[in-house]
């Protein structure tokens, strides 16, 4: 008997607390468009913000209300950017490739240390003694603190600590040029293939004796360069990507390979009157 | 107050260390005058706040003393010429914080006199409180311990509050470092005097002057220049223990009480002044001598001649170096500031600045090897921390990179004494990733203060 009463008391219960769902189910329900999911499923799950929306399901949103187009993201491939256009009959809205770039091509092969770090083994914590080793104020300390902030591993460490962007990988996320002590990453269209791979602000002689292939300010990039396209702001060559710059010619009388030609096929390009460097092994120590 | 005496336990606060203290080396050396150099840098950010705007241009030419550089909002200070010249730059140079900052160059007058024709400011017995600040600051006195703290905000007592008890600070717990020492013998005139202008504003019911006991003829002479004055003055000698001379650390060991977490001192009604600060004050009102001029200690076993040396601001290290008989071949490293504390160089060639109290050149014989192990657990840095955080469990996190955590756990408390790093058994760099993590959790929100 008694397990008769429970059975029923706990079935009715069932039922009234069952009813009471499926009730607050039709009575509080939120239309979300379908879509969303759909786009959201078919986006890359990386979150990592580089359309400007805090993640892949916002962003979903905002493509399903009309608000952004599929091109915003550029961690996908340009099938899956074409299959959200598709499904959701809009244009593709492409962009622009944009990558990370380093503003530093000195490597321990040709950058002069005037100190050993020693210590925790990351850029900022270098940063902050001193301003690491490098004889050069403002160079790569070749830790890899972008190394490891990159979600996407489009930075590879060379055999000379310099980080290497893959251009291919890279989609902008701008995680690199936050963990950068030094600054020295920004974002840039991909198509701004000439490039000053420098920000020693210093001038002449001092620079070459910290690195070899820093800016020295002679200032010829800027003489070569067509119709103002390139200026000499405090001791450094500054391109106007505003204006043609599509030409090679302000980098072949750099005598050191600071600014550059980013070639798709050939990779970094330099002048022809640059000095070639040859050095595989460390340039070593230097003391003043 | 607990006990006062030289003979019986001394006052001190709970946990920190004793590093062997290396202060015969320079402690008997009276303070010698550097003689004036051809150039000097002049940083415009040498104290903490927003950098000095410079009131002078290339070419201009400068009296020693006079303003160069004016302060840029409330936390920010004065900067004058310490020699008679003229300004051939104005540009980036570098800091011994190893950044590029900008600098005001000045060549000096070789045929000058260097004499200091400015007169003194108004005697600060006829001024009000307001003008007394304001003249601080424009006489740019900072901090002179080493964190370079403009004295002006620190001496702005707001409105309503009171400070029950003002601070000398002379206990130099820093190895090595001997300029406060040397500052309290030869200038404990200067010191109480600056102590009595202080009090003047203040109005503090006690005043204690905290010094090491491993100073007795400072006690000596600083007893003998309080008793018989009017000011409610004590000479508190403490043990010789670090970082006895941390200003919270101080308050603990003097009052017994201890100052809340993200609080100040001036929240349990202390004022600490440092005494290279407090004499400072006193030469700017007496004497009209703003802040051009410091006492370093050039000390360690790779220097000559160590030596107390009164330096102009913004002369070249290594012309100080030089003038200590240099630095020898054995020299493993240099340091600016203590061994705990300071700040590790990799060039001799940038300039003092105010918050400097120290060059010391190392050996192989002090440099501790760098390797590091594992953690073993065994809680010496829990037993070494003088706020009683969690370093063990700090130094994890900051090898995680998990900022937000370290900062539950207390890190913006950190004063990065140095006393974990020191114990450690396992050579790891506990408070240099304090550092990156509090550097990381600054810059995080100043990033969420934008917007």
């Amino acid at each position: 008997m008694t397990i008769i009463i429970a059975l029923v008391a706990l079935g009715s219960l069932t039922l009234l607390l069952a009813l009471m769902l499926i009730l607050a189910n039709k009575k509080l329900y939120v239309y979300e468009d379908p879509r969303i999911d759909i786009v959201e499923d078919l986006l890359p799950h990386a979150n990592c913000g580089a359309c400007g929306f805090p993640g892949c399901r916002p962003f979903a949103e905002a493509l399903v209300s009309g608000r952004a187009l599929p091109g915003k993201c550029t961690v996908s491939t340009d099938a899956g950017r074409q299959k959200i256009a598709d499904y959701l009959g809009v244009a593709l809205g492409a962009e622009e490739k944009i990558v990370a770039r380093l503003a530093c091509a000195g490597g321990i092969n040709v950058a002069l240390n005037r100190a050993r770090y020693q210590g925790v083994k990351t850029c900022q914590a270098a940063s902050l003694v001193s301003g690491g080793g490098k004889g050069c104020f403002w160079g790569c300390l070749g830790f890899g603190d972008c190394e490891v902030a990159c979600d996407f591993d489009a930075i590879t460490m060379n055999p000379f600590s310099l980080p290497v962007v893959d251009v291919d990988k890279c989609t902008a996320c701008g995680d690199c040029v936050e963990a950068c002590p030094k600054e020295l990453f920004s974002l840039q269209p991909i198509s701004n293939r000439l490039w000053v791979a420098c920000k020693n602000l210093d001038a002449g002689d001092e620079v070459l004796e910290d690195c070899q292939v820093g800016c020295t300010a002679c200032g010829k990039c800027a003489m070569d360069a067509p119709g103002g396209l390139i200026s000499m702001i405090n001791n450094l060559p500054v391109v106007d990507y505003s204006k043609n710059h599509n030409t090679q010619a302000p980098i072949q009388r750099c005598p050191t390979g600071a600014i550059v030609w980013l070639d798709d096929e050939e990779g970094v390009v330099k002048g022809r009157e640059s000095k070639k460097i040859i050095r595989k092994g460390e340039r070593g120590m230097g003391f003043s | 107050m607990q006990s006062t005496t030289l003979t019986g336990p001394l006052l001190t606060f709970r946990h920190g260390i004793h590093p062997e203290e290396y202060k015969e080396l320079s402690s008997h050396r009276p303070i010698e005058r550097m003689p004036f150099v051809e150039e000097y840098i002049l940083p415009l950010s040498q104290h903490i706040g927003a950098p000095a705007r410079p009131v002078v241009r290339e070419g201009q030419r400068v009296r020693r003393g006079e303003l160069i550089a004016e302060p840029a909002g409330f936390v920010s200070v004065g900067l004058h010429a310490p020699v008679d010249g003229t300004v051939t730059a104005i540009g980036l140079f570098g800091h011994p914080n190893g950044q590029m900052s900008p600098a005001i160059r000045i060549k000096a007058d070789r045929f000058s006199s260097q004499r200091l024709t400015l007169a003194p400011p108004i005697p600060p017995e006829q001024i009000s409180a307001a003008d007394f600040i304001a003249a601080v600051q424009r006489a740019g006195l900072v901090g002179l311990g080493g964190a370079a703290f403009p004295a002006h905000v620190k001496f702005s007592i707001p409105e309503g509050r009171h400070i029950r008890c003002l601070m000398v600070n002379g206990c130099e717990c820093e190895p090595f470092l001997t300029c406060d020492h040397r500052l309290m013998l030869e200038y404990a005139d200067e010191l109480m005097d600056g102590v009595g202008i202080l009090q003047h504003f203040i109005r503090a019911e006690k005043i204690y002057i905290g010094i090491e006991a491993n100073k007795p003829d400072a006690i000596a002479v600083l007893r003998e220049k309080a008793g018989g004055g009017a000011l409610p003055i004590e000479v508190v000698p403490l043990q010789v223990k670090y970082p006895q001379g941390a200003e919270k650390m101080m308050i603990t060991a003097i009052l017994g009480e201890e100052v809340p977490g993200g609080k100040l001192p001036l929240d349990v009604g202390v004022l600490v002044s440092n005494v290279g600060t407090t004499v400072a004050l006193s030469q700017y009102f007496r004497q009209g001598l703003p802040l051009i001029e410091r006492v370093l200690t050039v000390t360690g076993p790779a220097v000559r001649r160590p030596a107390n040396v009164l330096v102009p601001l913004g002369a070249p290290m290594r012309a100080v170096t030089d003038f200590c008989g240099g630095i020898s071949d054995e020299a493993a490293r240099i340091l600016l500031g203590g061994p705990m504390m300071g700040v590790v160089q990799k060039s001799l060639d940038v300039p003092v600045v105010k918050g400097i109290s120290g060059i010391l050149a190392l050996t192989d014989a002090e440099v501790r090897d760098f390797s590091t192990y594992n953690c073993i657990r065994c809680g010496r840095c829990l037993e070494a921390c003088p706020l009683f955080l969690n370093p063990a469990r700090l130094g994890l996190l900051a090898r995680k990179g998990l900022w937000e955590e370290m900062e539950a756990y207390n890190v913006l408390d950190c004063f990065e004494c140095g006393s974990c790093s020191f114990v450690c058994p396992s050579g790891i760099p506990l408070v240099q990733s304090f550092r990156v993590g509090k550097a990381m959790i600054r810059e995080q929100k100043a990033r969420e203060r934008q917007g």
